[in-house]
């Protein structure tokens, strides 16, 4: 802790004043009424607001297609975070060897970080067109499956992990190579010394090695699959067909301001705050763990 | 002892076991550069087809070579979609934020760390809180706060509200945490005051996690989807990452102009892959420090 130096009475207040009024305004008060508005429906006119208590809530877990959602939500940031990270992890353990050129690399893999994740998603949207794109037209010469996401949710829902994870793959691959330079050589040369092979390496010594690293990029690919790809989903899916893409963020969005179900999308918007407080504590209990290591 | 030495490392260059790790070496390089171009193709592939006619689109097989088209493509998706006007409100919307959340949360941080006073723990936790608050756990209320202060479909609206964050306060409080003591003694005793210290010495020490914060923000502001979706109704205020979604054909009755469609992408992700090509140095350092 810092030994204090400067003395005045209002000027600190003055410096965190636009940060707390912001804070209040935007964060807290929306907050507030989201869990507010949860408790709440609107009348048959609109014109009005009937309490109702938990009823929403009630409804919500009674609602097939709002679990669906839940499911597809899940499964879409299971896919993008596990599958993403292990194939990242994968190729950065078979490309870890003392060589040049690394920071090359890393320019050549970040880029994809500035892509906004709809436009990802307008660009993979073409590759997997059933009519025009490319990959549609190579698979047609291996099945006469047809591949029209239009029409099949899992091609959907492939659609959208892949653009995805081709936007988080080169961030998690340069994480992931720094995490193995990272690691001592000596401690591998021990491990095979002793007659460990590749494999076994890998898992008894490089893989724990690297938990903090996996730990943080979880946190960060889960949040990222869960809240930052509403954009993916509006612009490629729009949540179809059906509803095999409908997110959890992208349900809440669409009842509140297509279907004006305030009391409903606020209900959803409480278990969503529900979600981010459980990675963020699970983010902090990596932190306190990250100082006794 | 020092010949003997040289021997033996001599020695080794040429046992088995570093062959191999040339082996590993040529292995690793063959993999990133797979890596690197399987990562580039959709974009080559998005700028080749912005680069076809409509007939050489929608043609088989595709072809993923450019094209002669590129100029009249680009110059229907300027015109079609507003572009000048889009990219113009996309700009304002990732300087804003930049900008706007780097001064906020300097300020806030200076205060948090060179003062004591009253309800600065609270002002600490609600900075934290807001980490567990993003646009999508408050999408209907934020919209009815905004429409009750009137900005919607203003920048002010489109701005103001993404510039608090606890990020930018946390790292400029662990930073300024590792300024000496010595720094601002040394300035009280040439008799400036806390202000004149922020501005000439905090300030200058702080300009390499600025222009890191700088990177990672602008890249944020340009790419935010949801909420411009929210807070603009008309064309006008529309920002270019959700404008291009209008392009999309969503019936069979369209024209399929993925040719104007991919022109559009790449105009509108080019500025922040350019931030992040251009300030490299400072976009993997701001990577490290924001996500601590």
């Amino acid at each position: 802790m810092k030994r204090t130096v400067f003395r005045n009475r209002w000027l600190p207040y003055a410096l965190v004043a636009p940060q707390v009024a912001i804070t209040l305004v935007f964060f807290f008060w929306p907050a507030f009424d989201s869990v507010r508005l949860s408790l709440y429906r609107a009348s048959p006119f609109g014109d009005r607001l009937i309490y109702v208590g938990l009823a929403n809530f009630e409804r919500l877990l009674a609602d097939e297609a709002y679990l669906r959602s839940a499911v597809t939500s899940f499964v879409f940031s299971f896919f993008v975070t596990i599958v993403g990270l292990a194939l990242a992890l994968l190729l950065a353990s078979l490309a870890n060897a003392k060589i040049r050129g690394l920071a090359v690399y890393r320019s050549l893999l970040l880029w994809p970080y500035g892509i906004a994740p709809a436009i990802a998603g307008i660009i993979w949207l073409f590759i997997f067109h059933p009519s025009y794109g490319v990959l549609p037209y190579v698979l047609s010469f291996v099945t006469a499956y047809q591949f029209n996401w239009f029409l099949k949710g899992w091609v959907a829902m492939t659609l959208i992990v892949v653009a995805a994870i081709w936007k988080q793959f080169g961030y998690n691959l340069a994480f992931y190579l720094a995490g193995l330079q990272a690691i001592e050589t000596s401690v591998i040369e021990a491990a095979s010394v002793d007659g460990a092979g590749p494999i076994r390496r890998f898992f008894a010594i490089v893989f724990p090695l690297l938990s903090p690293v996996t730990f943080f990029l979880f946190t960060l690919n889960m949040t990222f699959s869960f809240f930052d790809t509403f954009g993916l989903v509006h612009s490629v899916t729009q949540g179809g067909p059906g509803d095999a893409t409908s997110i959890m963020v992208y349900r809440a969005w669409k009842d509140g301001f297509e279907g004006l179900q305030l009391g409903y999308s606020a209900a959803q918007s409480v278990i969503l705050m529900l979600v981010v407080i459980g990675l963020t504590a699970m983010q902090f209990r990596y932190a306190e763990k990250k100082v006794t290591y | 002892m020092a010949r003997t030495l040289t021997v033996a490392t001599l020695g080794m260059a040429t046992t088995p076991r570093d062959r191999r790790r040339d082996w590993s070496g040529l292995i690793a390089h063959g993999i990133l550069v797979a890596a690197v171009v399987v990562l580039a193709f959709p974009l080559y592939y998005a700028f080749v087809i912005s680069t076809q006619s409509l007939g050489e689109v929608s043609s088989l097989p595709p072809k993923l070579y450019p094209s002669m088209s590129l100029l009249d493509n680009y110059v229907q998706a300027w015109e079609r979609a507003r572009m000048g006007r889009m990219l113009f409100n996309s700009a304002v919307m990732a300087v804003a934020i930049a900008v706007g959340k780097i001064a906020i949360s300097l300020l806030s941080a200076f205060a948090i760390v060179y003062f004591n006073f009253r309800g600065k723990q609270l002002v600490f936790w609600m900075i934290f809180v807001t980490l567990m608050l993003p646009v999508p756990v408050r999408i209907v209320s934020t919209y009815n706060v905004i429409s009750i202060l009137g900005w919607v479909d203003t920048y002010w609206g489109l701005t103001v509200p993404l510039m608090a964050s606890a990020t930018g306060t946390f790292l400029f409080r662990q930073f300024y945490q590792t300024i000496p003591d010595s720094l601002a003694e040394a300035a009280q005793l040439d008799g400036a005051g806390p202000l004149r210290f922020l501005w000439s010495v905090l300030l200058p020490l702080s300009k390499a996690n600025v222009a890191a914060l700088f990177v990672i923000l602008f890249v944020y502001g340009w790419n935010e989807y949801l909420w411009p979706l929210m807070i603009t109704n008309t064309q006008e205020m529309r920002t270019a990452v959700i404008g291009i979604e209008a392009l999309v054909p969503r019936s069979g009755s369209q024209l399929p102009e993925w040719n104007i469609i991919m022109a559009a992408a790449i105009m509108v992700l080019l500025p922040p892959v350019a931030v992040i090509i251009v300030m490299q140095r400072w976009f993997v350092k701001g990577l490290i420090e924001t996500e601590k």
